[in-house]
């Protein structure tokens, strides 16, 4: 079985590195060490550690979904993301972040958004830690989340909407990528998902395997025994690189779900690990991307902005290609069908990007008896997208 | 004479304080008039041109060029129409071509290296191809004469300095400041700083680009120690806006050269 060792990879397999102009090159290297220190302090962990529970509410709920386990016909067990402070999984990266961001005297802090969880996340950190906030967003982005917008500018951050391109994620990244090159010196990148160069993408799974490791000790307690599979949505790959690793060691299936948007075949989608392919480098590293012969990455589609990524983070392709995961890709139909049926079945309006997990969990046929699902985030947000598609 | 010489030739031979290379962004705003502006900066007085492939995610890039690499991709540019841009060119100066790490990956390093060879490019510039990721790259291309140009930056410590100037081949591409490319007020105080740091751990001339758009700051920068000068976003924003762009840019880098005299 391959294992992915803990500690600031810089490659995972062939995938990863870093892809970036060489202004960058000494503040990753910062960047890094800082991280190999503060994961080392005790004085740092116990900041973070009564963070996360008196301020986000952690350890979050493990909850056996009785009715979407009938509907399923196994176990079905919920790890409950959705009710940290601030409705995500996010949350957990950017305190960790912004602390270390505070700890290196970086005063200003630049994030990218996507549907906006992760920008209300690190804009919440920063105003808990008196840093300054910038985050940049889609236009198109801009207009799906609103409510998230408002959300960010009553924290104090200032919200970029981003014109290029496609006006999503994307672009969003190499717009915080163009701001950090400028602002080096004074300015930390939180970046959100498990992407970037290298030391970031073990930076975000160091941060974010907490999900795992909570859900893997509650089962444990709860049923002495673990799920036959680990289901978590993927756009970038943050909850699920951090719901994974609680269980590379487990003879656990580990299935990542993407955006198939329009279907796979049409081409507009978000499923660059299961639509295949060869590898490409994308925001500073090398992973499975969505491209063109020449090179030329080209637009993602899905229905949730938050998995509207052409991109994947490396370690998630090195998990692909290893056969320690596997990778699926759900339609914007049928994750608008689960998001429905979800909140009727268990009162939990989860995110359009959780319902594509929910939807491969409750709909695929699978001889599991247990499946864990990370419920990463709530879905508010989605609210007036999903009733406008009627 | 293969890439590397005809750089060091150019360089050597400018007549000039400091070589004067202009950016062109290959495709933009269509292919035929990219043409006339490359030849327009030959007939301007440029020694070499920086050929930009476009890429839709220039993260290295300002407003400027990121706006009129999308307008290129746009109206369908590809690397081989670039490349036979290159083709053309190379024919009146040294032609370095600028692109980023995916297009060269997408080809394979040594796929990428003969397709350059092949047109009478002389040179590659990446971006975002650092010390670390460049080693494929830079076997590739020496083995097809073509010069891999690294950038140093004013964030760039010394003993990475040593590395990167030692593997330098045909110039080292010094950035003025931190940040992206584009015009920006003149910063003549800084230059020195990064050109003496640059020259003091290379053999190959130092060349300085980012944020010079005016002959004032273009001869500043060769009083500053400047061997190259490389002028990007200002030529671009011409070639966007003027009526008669080969006219407009001709007359821009003809300032440029006789400041640089």
């Amino acid at each position: 079985m391959t294992r992915v060792e803990a500690g600031v990879e810089h490659r995972f397999g062939p995938y990863g590195g870093q892809y970036v102009p060489e202004t960058l090159m000494p503040a990753l290297g910062a960047l890094e060490e800082a991280w190999l220190e503060a994961r080392a302090d005790d004085g740092f962990r116990a900041e973070l550690a009564e963070l996360l529970r008196d301020f986000v509410g952690r350890p979050t709920p493990l909850y056996l979904a009785r009715r979407l386990s009938e509907a399923a016909g196994r176990e079905v067990w919920l790890k409950r993301e959705d009710l940290n402070h601030t409705g995500s999984h996010k949350i957990n990266n950017a305190i960790g972040q912004a602390l270390l961001a505070r700890r290196m005297g970086k005063p200003r802090v630049i994030a990218e958004t996507g549907a906006g969880q992760h920008g209300v996340a690190s804009a919440t950190a920063c105003a808990l830690l008196d840093l300054e906030c910038v985050v940049y967003m889609g236009a198109e982005d801009v207009r799906r989340q609103a409510s998230n917008v408002e959300r960010m500018e009553l924290l104090g951050a200032t919200v970029v909407p981003v014109e290029a391109g496609a006006r999503t994620l994307k672009e969003a990244v190499s717009e915080a990528i163009r701001d950090w090159v400028t602002n080096v010196e004074t300015t930390h990148y939180v970046i959100g998902s498990a992407v970037g160069p290298a030391p970031y993408p073990a930076i975000v799974r160091d941060l974010q395997r907490r999900i795992g490791d909570e859900a893997r000790a509650q089962m444990l307690e709860r049923t002495g025994r673990l799920p036959e599979r680990v289901i978590a949505c993927v756009g970038g790959g943050s909850n699920s690189i951090g719901m994974f690793a609680g269980f590379y060691d487990d003879p656990v299936a580990l299935v990542g779900v993407e955006a198939a948007g329009e279907g796979l075949a049409t081409g507009h989608h978000g499923a660059p690990l299961t639509a295949g392919g060869r590898p490409g480098v994308l925001h500073g590293a090398l992973s499975a991307v969505m491209q063109d012969g020449d090179g030329q990455i080209t637009e993602a589609h899905s229905i949730s902005a938050g998995l509207d990524y052409p991109g994947s983070g490396p370690e998630h392709a090195w998990l692909r290609d290893s056969g320690r995961a596997t990778y699926v890709a759900v339609s914007d139909d049928e994750a608008i069908a689960a998001f429905r049926q979800v909140a009727k079945l268990e009162g939990i309006i989860a995110a359009l990007e959780t319902a594509h997990a929910l939807h491969y969990a409750l709909s695929v046929p699978s001889d599991s008896a247990v499946d864990l699902v990370c419920l990463s985030g709530r879905g508010d947000k989605d609210l007036a997208e999903v009733l406008a598609r009627g | 004479m293969n890439g590397i010489d005809r750089i060091a030739t150019a360089f050597a031979g400018s007549g000039k304080r400091a070589a004067l290379m202009p950016y062109l962004m290959g495709g933009f705003p269509d292919l035929p008039t990219s043409l006339a502006v490359g030849e327009a900066y030959a007939d301007g007085g440029a020694d070499l041109v920086e050929l930009g492939v476009p890429f839709s995610d220039p993260l290295a890039d300002g407003p400027v060029i990121h706006a009129a690499g999308t307008r290129a991709l746009e109206v369908g540019a590809t690397v081989d129409g670039v490349l036979e841009l290159a083709t053309r060119l190379s024919q009146r100066l040294p032609v370095v071509v600028m692109t980023y790490a995916n297009l060269v990956l997408a080809r394979t390093p040594g796929g990428f290296a003969a397709a350059l060879a092949g047109a009478g490019a002389s040179g590659l510039i990446v971006p975002d191809l650092p010390l670390e990721e460049a080693p494929a790259v830079l076997e590739a291309c020496d083995a097809h004469g073509i010069a891999l140009v690294p950038l140093v930056a004013p964030t760039t410590p010394d003993d990475r300095l040593t590395a990167i100037g030692e593997r330098a081949r045909g110039f080292l591409y010094t950035v003025s400041v931190a940040g992206t490319t584009g015009e920006r007020r003149p910063a003549e105080d800084a230059y020195r700083d990064v050109l003496s740091r640059a020259k003091a751990h290379t053999d190959v001339p130092v060349a300085l680009g980012f944020g010079i758009g005016t002959p004032e700051q273009a001869s500043a920068a060769a009083d500053a120690g400047a061997e190259g000068v490389i002028v990007g976003s200002r030529l671009v924003r011409e070639a966007a806006e003027a009526d008669d762009p080969p006219a407009a840019v001709r007359e821009v880098v003809a300032a440029m050269a006789q400041a640089l005299r």
